[in-house]
Formats: structure tokens, sequence, C-alpha cells
């Protein structure tokens, strides 16, 4: 068998990556809804005699419904940064409903994590929930936060409580842009506090939903005082480690 | 049931909700214990203890109640049985592990504190605990700030856990002891003597010892029970009658004598061995216990509260009179190694031997939101873990279940660290 099939559902995405030789041959992404798996089957049926695993969040119900092995997004995202960027040793994942800061060794292997617990502080929702209060779609949101050329503290790291404050802040004036950067800022914050409790390697990935917002990587860039890489597709990362991870199967 | 359901009634419960409390447990059992594949037999009788918490035994310590027995409210391990024992008081630890009951604290109790806490009087403010009626009075002890608050909040009597190692320590505990032996005599009518002491003391002995011998078949290679229904039996050793809970521990410490000679484990494969650490897991509570055990993983020692702090010592039992019996039982519990003491180097010590013993490959904390000393604590738990290559995850989480997916992706994950 020379065809591995990687797939990550996630909580908002769905990621699926086929593999012939060690090159991907087949890639797509869809939104993962509320009935992911007709979705996920039909994709399957046109990878016959490959071999599967399944990660992220949804990878219990995919392998349980399609006979696919199953490993975390975790070490799936080490085995894609590594295969990507050989030298990385630090690789930070922001996703839908989490955000990781993954530490590995020469070979890929997950030796430590750092992944925030229930809260949506810090991911990828909390911009999407703060995009909505202003009814602009996420990509509108990074723009508008773009365009500022100042900003405003936002106290609040929880989603319900930073609506409000956001609230009291557009009634008491604020621009729009002023505020879309704050909501950035509060968000580069916290992811900081995470990265800034290790001592950082040399080389280091941002990769998931959130590395693909230019705002955010750039305010990251600035509180660490370095370039922080990023893959052409950091979406897809977690899926092509499932594939890589395939092979060794 | 319908005997209880007139029990329930003549105790003031609400029936109502009792129900929707007994459905929450029972269905959160069956998907956590029931599920499990190669269980021993005899769980069956712990199970049946488990369920008989609000029917059974309370029809049981109704009776006693009938005959005149005095039973006391109890919610630390901190609280010498032993001494109660002697004085014909029943003691009963109340503390709730039931998430459902949580939300009815917030009549009283702020949202910011402990599960533990709030589960309990929950409970009790939703008219669902059996025992709140029972109890004559219930005793507190000083090892949290929500605690010590909550007793003050109700009124309740309160023993003082010093936090400290050093002689007045020592002194101030003894004293407290003392007064606890006043308070339960006074309210029994019983003065405790020599013998009486003596006897409680072996007899609370051996229940300790009892779950010493079940803990002792997880060292082995192929442990006969799982993490989680070592939970369970201590769990119910908080609750069930205390000869039939060494009666039942007997059959169970055959069977799995027997599973032993037949090569029989609890787990279906081959998994890293880990030690369960932190806060305790009340009964009704087993959430981190099963996602861990669900993920490859073995949970073959708990040092919390509802694991190995609450049974790993004895007192002495080779005694002369009743004051060096009431030391004894002072100076035993004054070796709880719980995080409210500063330091608690203790604890430490003891974590790193109960790796050595039984072969642990890695170490989850288990935290109960807003259980300040043990989140701290954990830090230094987690530094001296390090210096000798045994990793470690911290999981602050509550009794609800909504962080449920993202526990199992950590703790999979951790999983995952240790095989690599």
């Amino acid at each position: 068998m020379n065809s591995f099939v990687g797939i990550d559902l996630g909580s908002r995405t769905t990621e699926i990556i086929q593999i012939v030789d060690r090159k991907v041959q087949h890639s797509e992404i869809f939104e993962t809804g509320h009935d992911p798996l007709p979705r996920v089957k039909e994709s399957l049926t046109r990878f016959e005699n490959s071999l599967v695993v399944a990660t992220g969040y949804g990878r219990h119900l995919v392998s349980a419904n399609v006979g696919a092995h199953r490993v975390t997004e975790i070490k799936a995202c080490a085995k894609g940064t590594h295969h990507l960027f050989p030298s990385c040793r630090t690789v930070l994942d922001m996703g839908g409903q989490d955000s990781k800061l993954i530490f590995m060794d020469d070979k890929g292997t997950v030796v430590d994590f750092e992944m925030n617990d229930r809260c949506a502080a810090g991911t990828g929702k909390f911009l999407e929930f703060m995009a909505q209060t202003f009814s602009m779609d996420i990509e509108k949101f990074i723009q508008t936060a773009l365009a500022a050329s100042d900003y405003v503290t936002i106290s609040s790291m929880c989603t319900v409580f930073a609506e409000s404050e956001v609230i009291s802040l557009i009634t008491s004036g604020k621009s729009k842009e002023e505020i879309a950067l704050g909501l950035h800022v509060s968000i580069a914050t916290r992811l900081h506090a995470m990265i800034a409790k290790i001592p950082l390697e040399e080389d280091f990935l941002f990769v998931g939903g959130g590395a693909k917002n230019d705002c955010l990587h750039a305010l990251l860039e600035d509180k660490l005082r370095r370039t922080i890489k990023r893959p052409e597709e950091p979406q897809m990362v977690v899926a092509l480690g499932a594939a890589l991870i395939a092979s060794t199967y | 049931m319908d005997n209880f359901r007139k029990m329930w009634t003549e105790l003031g419960m609400d029936l109502e909700l009792h129900d929707q409390l007994i459905q929450d447990m029972s269905s959160l059992h069956k998907k956590t214990h029931l599920s499990q594949q190669n269980r021993p037999k005899t769980m069956d009788r712990f199970d049946r203890s488990f369920h008989s918490s609000h029917s059974g035994r309370v029809a049981e310590i109704l009776e006693f109640r009938k005959n005149g027995g005095k039973m006391i409210g109890t919610f630390c391990i901190f609280v010498p049985d032993e001494i109660a024992l002697a004085a014909g008081v029943l003691p009963l630890p109340l503390c709730g592990g039931s998430g459902w009951a949580v939300s009815y604290a917030d009549k009283l109790f702020p949202r910011d504190i402990c599960p533990l806490i709030r589960s309990t009087f929950g409970m009790a403010l939703s008219k669902t605990c059996p025992y709140a009626s029972l109890e004559d009075f219930a005793v507190g002890e000083t090892t949290c700030d929500a605690k010590k608050k909550t007793w003050d909040l109700l009124g309740m009597k309160v023993m003082e856990v010093p936090q400290r190692r050093n002689e007045a320590d020592r002194n101030l505990w003894l004293e407290e002891v003392y007064r606890f032996k006043g308070m339960v005599e006074e309210l029994s009518g019983i003065t405790v003597t020599a013998d009486g002491l003596l006897e409680t003391i072996k007899l609370v002995n051996q229940k300790r010892s009892a779950l010493q011998q079940i803990d002792e078949f997880r060292k082995l290679d192929a442990p006969p029970i799982s993490g989680l229904d070592a939970l369970l039996v201590a769990q119910v050793s908080m609750n069930q009658d205390i000869h039939a809970f060494i009666k039942d521990t007997q059959a169970l410490i055959e069977e799995l004598q027997e599973r032993v000679d037949k090569g029989i484990s609890a787990y279906s494969e081959q998994g890293k061995k880990i030690l369960l650490a932190g806060s305790p897991s009340p009964m009704g509570y087993a959430k981190v216990h099963h996602i861990v055990e669900n993920s490859g993983l073995q949970i073959v020692a708990d040092e919390s509260c509802t694991g190995l702090r609450y049974f790993r010592d004895l007192v002495n039992e080779d005694l002369n009179d009743l004051d060096e019996m009431m030391k004894a039982v002072a100076d035993r519990y004054f070796g709880i190694d719980c995080a409210c003491f500063s330091p608690n180097s203790e604890r430490i010590e003891n974590i790193q031997k109960l790796i050595k013993d039984y072969n642990v490959k890695g170490v989850v904390q288990s935290i109960l939101q807003y259980c300040h000393t043990y989140n701290v604590e954990a830090k230094i738990v987690e530094k001296s873990l390090k210096k000798i290559g045994i990793p470690s995850i911290k999981i602050v989480t509550d009794y609800s279940q909504e962080d449920i997916g993202q526990i199992r992706t950590r703790i999979e994950a951790f999983a995952e660290l240790l095989m690599d």
C-alpha cells in the first residue's frame, strides 16, 4: 500500500489529505458543520486501498465509522510540522476551539505540549464571535484591525464578557478599527503568555486557521521580537501529519 | 423502592429532584464503571453499595438512630473516625461528587468556589441529601478558605487543622483531637475508654489494611483491578457500614488473588502505568479516572484523599493507656500530607516513593477548579517529577461534562507522548 490519507475533523473545519510516495496527491477542506460523516465518507470513496488516520476533535467519530486509525491532533501537528520544517522544534496551532503549543524533538516526536482548557478565550472562535458583533466576516474583521492606527485595551478574555465590553466601547464612541485591533491584541497577549512560559527553540512555526490571520501573526512577531514562520497552507498541517503517520503503520 | 420513597418523604426530601439526581448518578456510573470490560465479579457488591448510599444505607442509619445511635457528618479525612466510633457515634463523610447538584448551591454560595463544596451543599439545599436531616451535627475543618467560611455560614462545629509541622502545631492538633472527643462524648453520653478506643483503632486499621491489600495488587504487571474500580471501593468505604465493607473487601481480595493466579488483568491492552495525584474524587465523580483509563493508560496508584492519603498510614496499636492512644491517633492524622500544609515536602517525598513502588511511568494531576492549594502545589510536584524524568500533566476541571472533549485530547496526547 502506498496511498495514505489523513483526516483532521476539527471543530470548525475538516481537512483531508492523501499522500502517495510522501507527496500530496489530493487535499480538500470543508466546514465541519453538524453532520460531517456523510461528507467524510463520500470523500473517502475516492481513496481505495488507502490507510486512513483520523485526527482532530472528531477522530473518535471517524475511526468508529470508517475504520480508521486514530491519533491526537497534537501528535499529528508535530509530524506535519516536522515534515515541512525539519528544523522546527516548537509549533503554535491555533484552531477553532483551542490553541496548542507543541514541543518536539529532532524526529518530530512530541516532548511536551500546552493546551487551553474549556474556555474559548485565545481561540479562533473568540475572534469569530467578535467579528459577528460588528456584523463582519472574519476576513473583513482582520482587515479592519490591520487598518487601525491605535487600539483600545480589552480587559476581559471571556468571550461573553468581552462582547459586553465591546458593546460598551462602541457606545462610548470608539472606532471599529481601534476595537478590532484591541481584540487582536488581547488574543496575542494571551497566546504570548502561553508561549512565554517556556524558552523558545530557534525555529518557531504558527499553524492552524489562526495562522492565516495576518494581524495576529504580526502582533505575535512583535511581542516575541522574532520572525514566526507560517506554512503556505497552515490549516492542512495536521491532516498532513495524520497522513504521514498513516504511512508508518 | 416504594419503601424508600416513603422514607425520603419522611426525611423532608424533594422526591422529584432526588429522582433526577439518582438518574444522573446512575447513568454516569453505567457509562464509566459498568462499561469496563474484565471487571472482577465482586465489584457487583460495590456497585450495589454505591446505589444504596441514598436508600438501603440511609434506612440502616435511620434504624441505628431509632435505637439511640448518633451520627455526625464530616467533610475531610482529618476528622478521626476511631474517636467518634469509640463514643458510639457514627461519622459519615458527606462530600458531594454529583455534577447535577452543583448549581443548586447558588442560593447560598458564590459560583467561584470548588465543585466539591457546591455539590455537597447543592444537595442539601435542593433537599436531595438524605443525610442532611439525619446528622446530629456536622464537623468541618480548616483545610481551605472556602470550607472555613462555609462552616461559619452554616454555624457548624470546626476542628482546627494546623498548617505547619512544628511542635506547636502538633500540640495544637492533639488538643483539637481531645476537643473532638469531648464533642462526640457529649453527643452520645458515652465516655471514651482505653479499651473502647483500642478496639475502634483496630477496627479502622482493619478497614485501612483491607484497602491497602487491594492496592498491593495494583503494583503487579497486570493489575487485576482497574483504577476506576479501586476508586469506587475507596468511595464506598467512606459510606458503607464498616463491618459490611470489610467483609466485602475480603471477598474482593480473594477474587483478585484468583485473577492474579489465572493471569487475568483488568485491562485488555498493555498500557503505561499512571499515578493519579491531586484533589479528591468524592462518590459520584470519576470523570478524570474514566478518561485516563479510556486512553490506554492504567491508573495503578491514586495519592488523593479518595486514595492512598485516606488509608496509607495506620494508627500504632502498641498502646498502654488512653492518653497514649489519643496521641497515637493524633499523630497518625497529623501525618496526612494535605496541600493545606506549608511547606508540604512530605507529599513530594510520598509521590516519589509511589513512583518507584508502583513502577509508574507518568503522573496525571487531577485538580478540582478553585482548589488553590493543590493547584499551586501542582507546580512543585511537576518540578520534582521533571528532576527524575517522569512526565506529568495537570488537568483542572470540575464535575461538569462540557470539557470532556478537550480533556480527552490532552490525555490521549499525554498517552502518545509516553508511548513514543
